[in-house]
């Protein structure tokens, strides 16, 4: 049992369980709070989201969509833990994630591109901003935190100015992929008659679950990852034995925005959502990745299960009764958990210490037990 | 007649996971005396002065002042009682004025605004009385170590304290500041305060400590009368043995020259002017050259420009007779030169990694380590590491996977040491190499540094410790403010000449 | 005309009091990066107390009735900070973040309910309260002069006085450039640092009922407070951390923002027709330029960011 506990990964997947209950529980409360009558109800409802219907092809329709966000999800929060095993707090893949959007959305829907050419110019022009923030800090020793907080809000307005040029004349939207731009529409690979016809679930699932797996691969298993990670724990230590420290920190960020811009493209092309031109506030998909992954516990893999239990809980909040409480509820517990996870590192060196301090007693008792004999 | 303490310390003992740091030790200073407080590096003296200061709790013993059995939970009560420390690390704000960090935390004030004419009145009052020189309004990051120490001073004067601790307060002196610390030190005691000084170094207890207490290994040895004692017996009682500091050593047979750089001018990070000035120096193939200075002398700098951690402004520097001026850090490394840091946790190490990939540090890149397509080769990382552990007898407690930042200072420093000499380098530039060790490893050190240079490398040592500087090299170049001053042969030098030279009260034309 | 200057103004004014909370925190030690969250806190707190006053409450009472409100939900949220920051050693950075989605999510959540509540068809985020923000206001020849202006003077006065001429001041600041040092002459560091987060939060719950009374009447909480937060950090660090130079900054700021909002009523910027876009992006621009030539030596509190650790040393 304590040898279980001590391992790192069961001690990751604990903490975050502490954080999800302790999530999920405050939010109980909000809801008791607001009416106590429906809150259970309310909860429930969240935590269960399409399994909330109670026919089969229901529920795998509703999944669809909920893996469709999750997608983006999982590339936003691969993009935070890889700049943060450089030692970086990549918070503009926010705005990385928006300019990757923006480029697919006009390259689909102003060029008429097919989607994987709007796919690779959505990496590039996240991977170019995120090399921004990688240049600032590294030849100007600009916080990469603020740097990027600046290139977020400029991402926001950009792109709103940019995609004026595509959207309804009606309406503050971009037009609909399935209108003017269908060349760039994610394929489904059948896919989505797996899904009861949910026409958006496309290989950008399976397309976010094998980056999962190659930014594992890179962090663990290569001569890049073993650089990337010195110079993450000790950057002095990464500067001395001759890595081009400079340059790493410029590639992981170019590296960190690709994957958000990615997101971008995972989540508009396939047409699910259009961009609407007039939102003043940065898209919450980059923070919930930042949610995402430290909830995973900074590990690929587990950035794939928090994803999608995040987006999952998010899509919950829409199956609350609305004449009582709003959607925002779910936003509320995300946030609440990101909140949370800050505890994680404290959470864990609790744990160890107790461990060790009950090994310690052991021994003792052994020892003495040992002398005990001797007389 | 019953004597009296000014504090008592009576069987002390404090444990910490894995260790007992102070094991029923006792500790009495008298009223208006220098106490010294002699042990190793790791003997238990700073713990025993934290306990003292209320930093940390002792499981057993009791502390008296002036005869009373007093309790000190946090550094405030130990300044209610009158108890003051010069911190080895001086604890000032480097962007406070002299005159706030004096009276930080004690601050004389009307309805919480502070009334800093009064406090300057009473800083220049102690400053004169004791002479203190300083200046109240300059910033700390401006000044010089030796001002900072007589801030860290005044600031204890300033609270009233009687009893005052130092905390090797000579370290970081030029050998004249040491000799003006001695006589303030001196008149404070003459002023009636009660001294507590912690230090290694003999002779500096032999001159100014009234009394001296010895303890070893967290165990409290004994206290003598420094009148009725001699530094070789202060010196048993330290180690617990005769220690032979001697290095055995063959005549050298210096070869071709491996390192030479010319007129090398390094900036500094902390003031406006330059670090190092027009340094040149030769190191041949089979020879140890040792770079001897007070520390903070552009030594640092100097190595820092050698291995490209930090741009030169001017100067040339050739390895192996090529120009490597201009060389990243990595191909000076692949050309040859190894570098055992001076700071082993800021540069040496990634703490967080296990042994065996610090152990591959300066070599992951090769093709033994990594394959054509990137990925690494954790067999031979693994193979690597059961090698060096055991060639060098590096001992962790799980081998090769242990976490470098679990592993004791000795043991990261063999670490550090077998990867820099097992990359079989022309030039082996350590700084420092036995920082903080145990005479043990310190002997061990010394040896693997003699058998690089009989094996005809070029070793360039950085050291601070006169004794080691003595011992070890073969040519000894003194560094005082970023330029050599001297060149010695240790066979024939002293330490006095060289402390002369170190302190910059001599000076010669150095051709190389 | 009039206008332009009336906003520079009004968003100096949000600008300095916003960046002198986060600069009272950085200065304890303590990243602030929360402030997005803290002023939609402090925002939602004034709101509701405008909205609950009863009808015909004198102007002085609203003013203050309102003030008090933001204060203390600004103060309260940024306990969260001090809890996570100072005694569970957590990441900065991942909990400020975390703050500023809360802060939205929050004030959504609770003033949809209240909405809904009293009326069930209303399910929007917005609070009205376009009487009582007359209370703010006097009309000086064109000019609105809003009291919250003068709140902000003192408060900037009133920044320099305590940072630099008190015992609290000096003893904050201490904390935050080498906290051991603190330590050891007996100050509680982390004391301190609460006051540091505590002051950030009084002052930034401010800076959100400013925020949300400068120009309009009413104001849709899920849109938050449009990046003014993120805005001030920009201005705290233009502003090298000193009261006088935020201040400047801010006015920089401010112009650029307030510019944005009004350039339409100026005919020769009409007429470079420039998308409204590129003036919402300008100061961001700006500020990413001028932190790009000014952070080579960051004149930042050495130990911001750092859990203090009274054990380690």
């Amino acid at each position: 049992m304590k040898k279980i506990l001590k391992n790192e990964a069961v001690q990751s997947l604990l903490t975050s369980l502490i954080c999800i209950v302790v999530g999920m529980f405050v939010g109980y409360l909000v809801l008791l709070m607001i009416e106590p009558s429906g809150a259970a109800e309310a909860i429930v409802a969240v935590a269960k989201n399409f399994l909330g219907y109670s026919r089969t092809n229901m529920q795998l329709k509703h999944l669809g969509t909920t893996l469709v966000k999750t997608a983006p999800l999982i590339m936003c929060s691969l993009s935070i833990l890889f700049s943060y095993k450089v030692g970086l707090f990549n918070i503009g893949v926010a705005g990385q994630y928006v300019i990757g959007s923006c480029a697919c959305m006009y390259a689909a829907l102003g060029f008429g591109w097919g989607w994987l050419p709007c796919m690779l110019f959505a990496a590039v022009a996240g991977g170019v901003f995120g090399m921004i923030t990688g240049a600032l800090k590294a030849y100007f020793n600009v916080n990469e935190v603020i740097s990027g907080i600046m290139l977020n809000w400029i991402g926001l307005y950009f792109t709103n100015m940019v995609l004026s040029n595509v959207k309804e004349a009606a309406s503050a939207y971009t037009y609909t992929l399935k209108a003017k731009g269908k060349a760039a529409i994610l394929p489904t690979m059948g896919l989505d008659e797996f899904f009861n016809g949910n026409k958006y679930v496309s290989i950008a699932i399976p397309l976010s679950i094998i980056f999962a797996i190659l930014v594992w691969v890179v962090l663990n298993k290569t001569k890049f990852g073993y650089e990337l990670k010195a110079t993450g724990y000790n950057k002095h230590a990464a500067k001395y034995c001759g890595m081009a420290e400079k340059r790493n920190v410029i590639v992981s960020l170019a590296i960190s925005g690709a994957l958000a811009g990615l997101a971008g493209s995972f989540l508009y092309q396939t047409d699910i959502e259009q961009w609407q031109v007039t939102i003043s506030s940065v898209p919450a998909m980059g923070f919930n990745g930042i949610a995402a992954a430290f909830l995973g516990g900074l590990n690929p893999i587990g950035a794939i299960f928090s994803s999608f239990f995040i987006q999952h809980i998010t899509e919950g909040g829409t199956h609350v009764d609305l004449t009582i409480y709003c959607s925002q509820i779910s936003e509320l517990i995300s946030a609440l958990i990101i909140y949370l996870c800050g505890f994680v590192g404290f959470l864990k060196m609790a744990m160890n210490t107790s461990l060790a301090k009950s090994e310690e007693k052991k021994a003792l008792k052994a020892e003495k037990e040992e002398k005990g004999g001797d007389k | 007649m019953e004597q009296s303490y000014a504090i008592e310390m009576l069987n002390i003992t404090k444990k910490f996971p894995g260790i007992i740091a102070n094991d029923n030790i006792s500790l009495q200073l008298k009223k208006g005396e220098i106490h010294a407080l002699l042990g190793e590096n790791g003997a238990g003296k700073s713990t025993l002065m934290s306990v003292l200061f209320g930093l940390y709790q002792p499981e057993e013993g009791v502390i008296k002042k002036d005869g009373k059995e007093v309790k000190i939970s946090n550094p405030n009560d130990a300044n209610d009682l009158g108890i003051g420390m010069v911190h080895q690390h001086f604890k000032l704000v480097e962007c406070f004025s002299v005159l706030d960090n004096i009276i930080l935390g004690v601050e004389p004030n009307k309805f919480g605004f502070l009334k800093k004419a009064e406090a300057r009145k009473k800083v220049m009052e102690l400053s004169e009385k004791y002479g203190l020189y300083i200046d109240p309004d300059a910033m700390i990051e401006d000044i010089t170590v030796g001002m900072q120490q007589r801030t860290e001073i005044l600031k204890m004067l300033y609270r009233d304290n009687e009893i005052l601790i130092f905390d090797e307060p000579t370290a970081v002196l030029t050998p004249q500041e040491i000799q003006e610390l001695m006589q303030i030190m001196k008149n404070l005691a003459a002023e009636g305060k009660s001294i507590l000084f912690i230090s290694h170094k003999l002779a500096e207890i032999m001159e100014v400590a009234d009394r001296c207490t010895v303890i070893r290994k967290g165990k409290y040895i004994g206290t003598v009368e420094t009148a009725n004692t001699t530094m070789a017996e202060l010196s048993a009682m330290m180690v617990g043995r005769d220690v032979n500091f001697h290095v055995e050593k063959k005549e050298n047979k210096p070869g071709e020259v491996l390192l030479s750089v010319e007129n090398m001018t390094v900036a500094s990070k902390v003031h406006k002017n330059n670090a190092v000035k027009n340094v040149s120096l030769k190191v041949h193939a089979g020879e140890i050259v040792c770079i001897a200075g007070i520390d903070g002398n552009g030594q640092t700098e100097f190595v820092h420009g050698l291995t490209g951690l930090e741009p030169l402004v001017s100067g040339k520097i050739e390895l192996c007779g090529k120009d490597i001026t201009h060389s990243t850090i990595r191909e000076r490394n692949v050309m040859g030169m190894s570098h055992i840091p001076e700071d082993r946790h800021k540069h040496g190490l990634v703490l967080d990694y296990t042994l065996e990939e610090n152990l591959v540090l300066q070599r992951y890149f090769e093709p033994e380590f990594t394959n054509k397509a990137g990925f690494l080769k954790f067999k031979n990382i693994r193979k690597n590491a059961e090698r060096l552990i055991e060639q060098y007898d590096v001992r962790s407690g799980q081998g090769p996977v242990t976490v470098a930042r679990s592993m004791s200072g000795g043991n990261q420093q063999k670490a550090i040491i077998a990867r820099e000499i097992d990359k079989n380098p022309e030039v082996l530039i350590a700084v420092q190499p036995t920082r903080g060790l145990d005479v043990g490893a310190i002997e061990y050190i010394h040896k693997q540094l003699v058998a690089q240079r009989d094996a005809g490398k070029a070793v360039l040592l950085v050291s601070l410790e006169l004794d080691e500087v003595m011992d070890v090299p073969d040519r000894i170049l003194v560094m005082y403010e970023g330029e050599i001053v001297g060149e010695f042969d240790p066979k024939t030098t002293t330490q006095e000449e060289l402390g002369l030279y170190m302190a910059g009260a001599k000076k010669a034309e150095v051709t190389v | 005309m009039v206008l332009l200057i009336q906003y520079t103004i009004l968003f100096a004014c949000i600008l300095t009091l916003v960046a002198l909370g986060g600069c009272f925190s950085e200065h304890s030690g303590v990243i602030n990066l929360g402030l997005e969250g803290i002023m939609v806190m402090g925002a939602m707190g004034g709101a509701l107390m405008m909205r609950y006053l009863p009808v015909g409450t004198s102007a002085f009472v609203v003013v203050i009735a309102t003030l008090l409100a933001a204060l203390l939900l600004g103060m309260l949220y940024s306990a969260l900070l001090g809890i996570a920051a100072i005694h569970f050693k957590a990441d900065q950075t991942l909990v400020g973040t975390a703050m500023n989605i809360l802060g939205t999510a929050a004030a959504t959540v609770i003033v949809k309910s209240i909405n809904t509540i009293n009326n069930p068809d209303d399910h929007s985020s917005i609070v009205q309260y376009i009487e009582e923000k007359k209370a703010f206001i006097m009309n000086i020849g064109g000019f609105e002069f809003n009291w919250m202006m003068l709140v902000a003077v003192i408060v900037l006065i009133g920044a320099y006085v305590v940072l630099y001429k008190t015992k609290f001041g000096l003893r904050l600041m201490a904390c935050g450039e080498h906290p051991q040092a603190a330590d050891s002459v007996g100050i509680n560091v982390y004391k301190m640092r609460w006051a540091g987060v505590l002051i950030s939060g009084i002052l930034g719950g401010l800076g959100g009922i400013m925020y949300i009374t400068a120009g309009v009447s009413e104001w849709k909480f899920e849109y938050g407070v449009a990046g003014f937060g993120f805005l001030s950090l920009a201005v705290m660090i233009f502003g090298k951390w000193k009261p006088q130079n935020i201040a400047l900054a801010a006015v920089l700021f401010g112009f650029f923002r307030a510019l944005s909002n009004v350039y339409f009523g100026f005919d020769f910027l009409v007429k470079l027709n420039i998308p409204s876009g590129v003036y919402n992006m300008l100061p961001y621009v700006v500020s990413l330029i001028v932190l790009a030539f000014t952070s080579k030596h960051s004149s930042a509190p050495k130990a911001e960011g750092i859990p203090y650790d009274k054990g380690a040393r």
